[in-house]
């Protein structure tokens, strides 16, 4: 079984155990979490049950879908009613030790729910994006996606620009401003005949270099590009440009492929995307819309050098600091 | 220089702080002459809105005189008095063509969080978590103002600051909330909050005409001063039974449109009922507290409109669906896109229509900001709103 499957099965069994005593016993149940055991509270203490065996039945024999797992999490926000009664009521120390023990289930139903559904909850739809390469995204959106079918990375993601086709097609063409929004890249040079040269940055002061040919060029709507033999990573991708619909300025949707061929090359890919490649880039187009839309990269006392996932992770201050 | 900063769940500290300078050429540097506490750094300071960092600098109803640009930034110049929109807008992206700078997609720079949260992000705002972007807020001696070619305006020297603070959020605030409903002749709008941005939305409901504002709220006091400033009816929430109150009023109709101007922290006034929201808050299994809301979409009529610009987070539970969709109702909503009402409303301010500074209860110095904070929370004192001088 998967961990998400062993974290739903559990679940599902923390449930039977929940919900059974509250149907069959619920003045004991209620006394056991420090509420008083009146009319109303039996009333409750059974219409949870009833929706704790409903999720048990939904999670045991549906297994990890997300819908089970979030009807979970919503099911253990009921509980803290009664325990939010009984707060008020005396018998705290046992209430209290009750909502530590359904806040714990709470937060194992939101990480089994995040796994099984990529951290969605289902009402938000997110039909799982098959290649990620031509789902639409919104006037705002940027969307991405990655994969490793075999011994390729590929890494899809879209962004909406306030541009024409042609506008946007001809910033990017110019390469040599690549590395302005893409921050992996140190340079991207033309050595001639169609030829570019690019350095990448890798962690720990080492940088990568290849050259790359451009094997599409079409202005106003793509291109494309692949490296050249003796590359110290073998990798191709394309940039396409559309129209939006009705004024909504233009689609731009990049496509990369990185050959992982194991040993040194693959290990040197993996450090270069990160541990998230997707994310970057997404964040690479984030900012490319930034610079061509506004000028510049969007920084905050929090984000100082602009978007990053990296830095969302390790915000500083919104404050200014001696450093910005 | 001094600013408030947010130290922990109910905790600010006025610290030394280094002074903001330009970061890019379109910013521009502040010197604050006026700033306000709103509701919205409640829900901060209260622990209510997620990352929120040790140290971030509060704030973002902010006023003052222009004391640096950067070479992009041609229609200010050193020594203009401005008032600064809350929200942070690039001016150049879709959004903010269409007039929806709260929306601006390109001022958050960690719109990547925020998407995980909600879908989609939000523009940048000052001084209001991570998820906005992570900008030091204006609760200070000085700010820096990114895209400040698209945001401040200048106000006129004939206005005093505390008449023309507000027009940074909380007046566009209550007047987007109103505009919201679509009022036309013979409606009536309920409001549900009468803290300053319920005042607001009472007097531009007014304003555009509504046949009858109803105001709720259990203080006496705020309800007092919307009555006396807006001509709003009241009712006390905790006197009489909100719908029933609202039924006899209209005549069994129901009001046309209601506003929310509570938010994520709604008080019931059944204390076990309060206690199950509050519960399920504290222990992170419900993030925002809806009663306000559920109440709202129950009592407008057939076909109305539900207006929300009290502030959410995350999710409610029992949302009233089941009412919301099968009586047509409309729910409009947002952050204020405070740069497409401003000029609007500083016009209404040097006409005379409104005089803003009604609002302010509570003067105090910057560095009285954590008493202050402590006193409007509390409701203590009487207190509406307070501004604090650097
Ligand atoms: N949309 C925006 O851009 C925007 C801008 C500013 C403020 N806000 C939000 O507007 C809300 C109000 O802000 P404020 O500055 O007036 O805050 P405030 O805290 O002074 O006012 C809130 C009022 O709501 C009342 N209240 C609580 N529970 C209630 C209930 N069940 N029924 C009726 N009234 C109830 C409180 O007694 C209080 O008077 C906050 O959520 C704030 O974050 C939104
Ligand atoms: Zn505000
Ligand atoms: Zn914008």
């Amino acid at each position: 079984m998967t961990t998400s499957a062993v974290l739903a099965r559990g679940l599902g069994l923390a449930s039977l155990a929940l919900g059974v005593p509250q149907v069959a016993a619920p003045d004991r149940f209620a006394e056991a979490v420090g509420a008083q055991p009146t009319p109303q509270a039996r009333d409750l203490t059974i219409g949870i049950g009833i929706r704790e065996l409903s999720a048990a039945a939904g999670l045991l024999t549906r297994g990890s879908s997300p819908t089970w797992l979030w009807s979970r999490v919503a099911g253990d926000v009921m509980d803290l009613v009664l325990l939010g009664r009984a707060l008020r009521g005396g018998a705290r120390g046992r209430t209290v030790a009750a909502t530590v023990a359904v806040a714990g289930l709470t937060a194992v139903d939101l990480r089994a729910a995040r796994r099984s559904g990529r951290g969605r909850p289902p009402t938000s739809s997110s039909a799982p994006s098959a290649s990620g390469a031509a789902s639409a995204p919104g006037p705002s959106a940027s969307s991405s996606s990655s994969s490793s079918s075999g011994s390729d990375l590929e890494l899809t993601a879209a962004v909406t620009v306030a541009r024409s086709p042609q506008e946007v097609y001809d910033f990017w063409r110019g390469l040599e401003r690549l590395p302005s929004f893409m921050w992996h890249l140190q340079s991207v040079e033309w050595v001639g005949e169609g030829r570019t040269r690019w350095t990448a940055q890798a962690p720990v002061k080492k940088s990568v270099t290849w050259e790359a040919e451009l094997v599409e060029d079409v202005p106003g709507e793509v291109i494309a590009w692949r490296s050249l033999p003796g590359a110290d990573i073998d990798n191709s991708g394309s940039v396409r440009f559309r129209e939006a619909p009705a004024g909504r300025g233009t689609e731009v949707r990049v496509h990369i492929r990185y050959a992982l061929p194991g040993g040194r090359a693959g290990a040197l890919v993996a450090r270069l995307a990160g541990e998230e490649p997707h994310q970057q880039v997404e964040d690479d187009l984030r900012r490319f819309k930034q610079v061509i839309e506004t000028g510049a990269v969007v920084r905050s006392e929090g984000s100082p050098e602009g978007p990053s996932a990296r830095r969302q992770l390790l915000q500083h201050p919104g404050s200014p600091s001696a450093g910005t | 220089m001094k600013a408030t900063c947010w130290m922990g769940r109910n905790t600010v500290e006025v610290v030394d702080v280094p002074d903001p300078k330009i970061l890019d050429e379109r910013d521009a540097i502040i010197r604050i002459t006026s700033t306000a506490i709103c509701g919205s750094d409640l829900h901060l300071y209260d622990g209510y809105v997620p990352e929120m960092k040790r140290g971030d600098i509060l704030g973002h109803e902010f006023m003052g005189e222009v004391v640096e640009t950067g070479k992009g930034v041609g229609n200010l110049s050193v020594g203009d008095r401005v008032v600064v929109p809350f929200p942070i807008a690039c001016g150049a992206c879709e959004q903010c063509r269409n007039g929806m700078t709260s929306v601006c997609e390109n001022s958050n720079p960690n719109s990547g969080m925020a998407e995980k949260l909600w879908g989609h992000a939000t523009s940048g705002i000052f001084g209001y978590s991570h998820l906005t972007g992570g900008f030091a807020g204006g609760q200070a001696e000085y700010a820096r103002v990114p895209f400040a070619d698209v945001g401040p305006m200048k106000v006129p020297s004939s206005l005093t600051d505390e008449q023309v603070l507000f027009l940074t959020d909380v007046f566009p605030t209550g007047y987007m909330g109103a505009e919201m409903c679509d009022i036309s002749p013979g409606d009536t709008v309920a409001i549900w909050g009468a803290g300053p941005v319920g005042q607001f939305a009472a007097a531009s409901a007014a304003l555009l005409g509504a046949h009858r504002v109803v105001v709720i709220d259990r203080f006496d006091y705020r309800l007092d001063i919307v009555a006396r400033h807006t001509g709003a009816q009241t009712l006390n929430y905790e006197q009489v039974d909100v719908r029933d109150a609202l039924q006899e009023i209209t005549a069994g109709r129901g009001p046309d449109a209601v506003i929310d101007c509570v938010g994520l922290e709604a008080h019931h006034p059944n204390a076990a009922l309060h206690t199950y929201d509050r519960v399920k808050q504290a222990t992170r299994a419900e993030s925002d507290r809806g009663h306000s809301l559920r109440q709202m979409i129950t009592s407008v009529r057939n076909g109305g409109v539900v207006s929300i610009v009290g502030v959410y987070g995350g999710f409610v539970d029992k949302f009233p669906i089941g009412s919301l969709m099968n009586r047509s109702l409309t729910v409009r909503t947002g952050q204020t896109h405070v740069h497409r009402y401003q000029h609007g409303l500083l016009a209404r301010i040097e006409r005379g229509e409104i005089d803003p500074s009604f609002i302010v209860t509570h003067r105090a110095s910057l560095s009285d900001a954590p008493a202050m904070y402590e006193t409007f929370k509390n409701k203590r004192d009487d207190c509406l709103k307070v501004v604090l001088t650097p």
